[in-house]
Parts: structure tokens; sequence; C-alpha cells
């Protein structure tokens, strides 16, 4: 598809998601405290912008978001290009990387609050998690998968250990691990709500919380809206860079 | 170079195969010899053994005198499907071998350069790999092999992807850049007019387990005249020594 009629392809969905939206309200006549209807939500997120809260907790979360996902990103790739060239220790770490990986983040947010207190870090940490296997399995299998030409070509010319490292394995491996940069993306946005919901008193989780316990759901709403319209964003801006990889690595023409 | 006894097997499910067995030839400098064999007889094995990328079960492989024992720049091997690095431009594949070496970029440009001119594709320096026709890529892929000046230059079916005009141009391009160089070639081939057209010699490989079979030296100078008798004459023989050499009871085979 072309990007112009992606866009407009995007614009219709989510239009027709607020129609049906609305036409559940009225049909079922919902009162505002019960679901609120697309216009309180939009006031709602008037209300938010007016009063400055909007984006101090959207900068806050994006901030968090950031450090956690790129923090995760740099030891994920680091750690998988080493595991994923000496096959013994992958072997090795393997069945341990498996049965950590289906914990959810926030099993962990007991020990996570004791460990590192609250505020930024807690939700720092459970992102951090989140985006940190899928990266690690991505580029495990991905270095794993390098075309075995390009390594000879690389002893041929005797390219010492590191040098193949950063000039032959890494690019070689580069549009898998962005795959999996852009899957990990969507994984770790999931639980900025629930790291944001544990011991911080700020960003898009916060707001969440904080609404319900003044019931204002009109505003839950809103912090809902904010966090897909983000998340779709940010996806889309990761798939648009993986497709610039993709064409820069010749995997398309 | 001089190879000595050599043999390979592998194993695979549990059943050991010897794919090379005891087999021995010699090199001299600035010689062109083909090494001419059916598909599976063991031809790029054997390359990769003399290029130090596996090890030979027994015997050795010695390049002026020294035992190889890894892959060197001494001797550059180019792979079938050429080995291009597609996120690097024809430029940056050239300069990865020279990468070593303690150049100023500007003189290692400089030089990579040099030997895509040698190819006839400086114009192309700034193309990445992808946008190439196969028979350029097999020039990038020999001009990377000769800008780290290696003595001995290993081919795997270097023109089998391409069509037969190419191939004709690229062969003639190759006799060129090697009286140029004065590097010595070994090259793997199972195209007859090819080894006859290229080599000095000729080595005949019979399968299960891959041998020598037969050496056969080409004696018209070059350059050939693809069409003149003493080519046609050679390329008979060898089609004559394939059948003579080729292991009774005789399977289905044709050339
Ligand atoms: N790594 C390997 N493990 C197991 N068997 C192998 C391996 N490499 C090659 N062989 C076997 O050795 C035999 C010879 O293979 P080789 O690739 O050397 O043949 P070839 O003469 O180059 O064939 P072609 O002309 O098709 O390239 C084949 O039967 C192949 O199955
Ligand atoms: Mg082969």
């Amino acid at each position: 598809m072309r990007p112009l009629s992606k866009t407009a392809a995007t614009a219709f969905a989510l239009l027709l998601l607020v129609a049906a939206w609305q036409a559940v309200v009225q049909i079922g006549h919902y009162d505002r405290s019960l679901l609120p209807s697309p216009l309180h939500v939009a006031q709602g997120i008037v209300e938010l912008a007016r009063s400055g809260v909007l984006f101090e907790d959207l900068q806050v979360s994006l901030l968090r978001f950031a450090a956690g996902y790129f923090s995760a990103s740099v030891c994920a790739i680091l750690l998988g290009l080493t595991l994923g060239r000496i096959r013994p220790l992958w072997t090795l770490v393997d069945p341990i990387v498996q049965v950590l990986r289906p914990v959810s983040p926030i099993a962990w947010s007991p020990f996570i609050v004791l460990w590192f207190g609250i505020g930024n870090a807690p939700a720092i940490v459970i992102i951090f998690l989140a985006a940190f296997f899928p990266v690690l399995l991505s580029t495990v299998k991905a270095v794993r998968s390098v075309d075995a030409t390009y390594l000879k070509v690389a002893q041929n010319f005797e390219l010492p250990p590191l040098r193949l490292l950063t000039r032959i394995v890494f690019p070689s491996a580069f549009p898998q691990i962005a795959h999996g940069l852009h899957l990990a993306i969507g994984t770790s946005w999931i639980f900025l709500v629930s790291g944001e919901m544990v011991g911080s008193q700020s960003g898009l989780g916060f707001l969440i919380v904080d609404s319900r316990n003044v019931l204002r759901l009109d505003l839950v709403m809103a912090g809902i809206v904010l966090i897909g319209v983000f998340g779709l964003l940010l996806d889309r801006t990761v798939g648009l860079l993986e497709r610039w990889v993709g064409r820069q690595w010749g995997m398309e023409k | 170079m001089e190879a000595t006894g050599l043999s390979k097997r592998f194993t695979h499910k549990g059943r050991t195969e010897p794919v090379l067995n005891d087999v021995s030839f010699q090199v001299g400098q600035n010689e062109i010899i083909s090494i001419l064999g059916k598909s599976g007889c063991g031809k790029s094995t054997l390359l990769h053994l003399l290029g130090g990328f596996e090890r030979p079960d027994e015997g050795t492989v010695r390049i002026n005198g020294q035992p190889v024992t890894g892959p060197s720049r001494n001797c550059i091997m180019l792979f079938q499907h050429y080995g291009l690095l597609p996120w690097r431009t024809v430029l940056g594949n050239v300069e990865l071998g020279l990468e070593n070496e303690r150049l100023p970029a500007s003189e290692r440009k400089e030089r990579a350069m040099r030997y895509l001119r040698k190819v006839g594709l400086e114009d192309k320096a700034g193309a990445f790999p992808r946008q190439l026709s196969g028979g350029m890529q097999q020039r990038v892929a020999l001009a990377r092999a000769l800008a780290v000046q290696p003595k001995l230059l290993l081919m795997d079916e270097p023109f089998a992807a391409v069509d037969t005009f190419t191939r004709y141009q690229l062969q003639d391009e190759l006799l060129r850049i090697q009286r140029e160089e004065r590097t010595t070639i070994i090259l793997v081939t199972h195209d007859i007019d090819e080894a006859v057209y290229l080599s000095d010699r000729v080595l005949l490989m019979g399968a299960n387990p891959g041998t020598i079979r037969t050496e056969l030296a080409v004696p018209a100078a070059k350059p050939r005249d693809r069409g003149h008798e003493d080519f046609l004459h050679v390329r008979r023989t060898v089609l004559e020594r394939f059948e003579l050499t080729r292991a009774a009871p005789a399977p289905e085979f044709s050339i």
C-alpha cells in the first residue's frame, strides 16, 4: 500500500472505532460515569491539556519509556551478539532465558519496589524487562543465522574478532534485530501503564489510577485513548525505520 | 602450491562418507589450473581445504612451503555466490580487505578504486551490490580479492551464474588481469570449454570418493581462439578422458 492510502486507511479505521463507541453509548443510554462518550473524553483531554497535566504526564511517560526501552535494547543487543557467537554458552543460557521470559514483568513488582524504591525507577525497570527478552532472542537468532559465506569472507581477509563483530556480524544481523526492536516497542509500551501504577506519582499510568480514585471515568478513558494513540505512533515510526533498514540492506528493492 | 594426500570425510546421520580421497597435485607460480568434475564430486570441498576453511582428515596443503592452517590473505577464495556484503557499497566491499592494513583512508580508497578500474566498474563505486547484474557482482568480488594482492586465487564456479556472452567476456577479462597481476589461479568448474579456454592444465576429477583421475596439459598458446582446431582438439580429449576415466559400471552421465 502507498503511504498516503495507508494513512487514509488508518484514519478511516479510527473514525469507525469512534463511531462504534458513540453508537454503543447512544443505544445503551449509558450514564456518563459508566461509559463516557467520545465527546466527553475529548473534553476531558482538552481539560487535561489546559491544566498542563497532559503534557507533563506524557513527557514523563515518554522519557521513562525511552530510558527503559533504549537501555534494554543496548544491553540485549550486546549480550545477544556475544551469546549468539558462542554456541556452548547459549546452550547454557537459553533455558535460563526461557524460564525468565514468560514471567510478566509485573510479577516482579513487589521486588522491584523493594530494590528500586518508588518514582521513576520501577516503571523504567518494568519497561526494561518487557523489552529485554524479545530483543535478546531476536539478536541471538539473527547472529546465529548470519550467512556462513560472510564469515568465511571475514576469515579470509583475517578480520580480528572485534572487527568481525562490528563489521560483519552486527550489520548482517541488523535487519532481524530491527524486527526484534519493533516487536519489543509494542510489548514494552503495554507495560508502561502497569509500570506507572507501581509506586509512581506521575505519567499516563498514574493519570489513570488517579482519575479512577476520584471517579473521573472520562479522564480514565482519556488516558487509555492517549496510550493507544501514542502506541500506534511509536509502532508506525519504528515500522518506517525497519522498512528503511530493509531497503538499505537490500532485503527489498 | 602443493597438495599432498588430501582426504576428507563427512559424517552424516551416523554414516561416514569419504568425499575426497588421496588428492595430490602441484601448482606453479602464475599458473591457471582448472579442476573439472561433475556436480557433487567434491570440488568445492577440495577448494575449501586448499583455502584453509576446513581441515583435511589426512594430507597437507602448502603454499610456498608453508603449511596452511587456516584462511589467510595469501590465498583468497571467490565464493560461488560472490559473498558481497549487501549493506556496503561496491567501494566499501572492495575496501573490506584493506581495512586491516595500516593505510590512510585516502590511500585505501585509491587502491580500491584502482582495482575497480581494472574490472571496469569505477563508475559503480557508490552503488550497492543488489543494483548490479550477476556479472558485475562477480567483478566486484574479483576486485575485492585482487586488492589485497594475494598469491593465490581460488575460484568456485566463478561464471556459472552468468549468461554465455557475459561469461566469455569475464573469462577474457580474467586472463588479462591474471597477466597483469601475475596471480596464480585455481578454479573449479563443470564447464569443459571454460576449463580448456582458461587454464594451463586441467585436472579431471572423479566422484565417490573424489580423486584426481587425470591431468591434462593444455598446450595451445594464450590468448586462445575458441573456434581454433587446437582448442577443439583438447576439448575432445577431455571428453574422451571423461568417458575412459568414468567409474564402471557407468551411471547415467551427460555433459
Ligand atoms: N559440510 C558438509 N557436511 C556433510 N557433507 C558435505 C558437506 N559439504 C559437502 N558435503 C558432501 O560432499 C560431497 C561433495 O560436495 P561439494 O560441494 O564439494 O561438491 P561439488 O563438486 O562442489 O558440487 P557442485 O558442482 O554441485 O558445487 C557432496 O556429496 C556433499 O553432500
Ligand atoms: Mg560446489
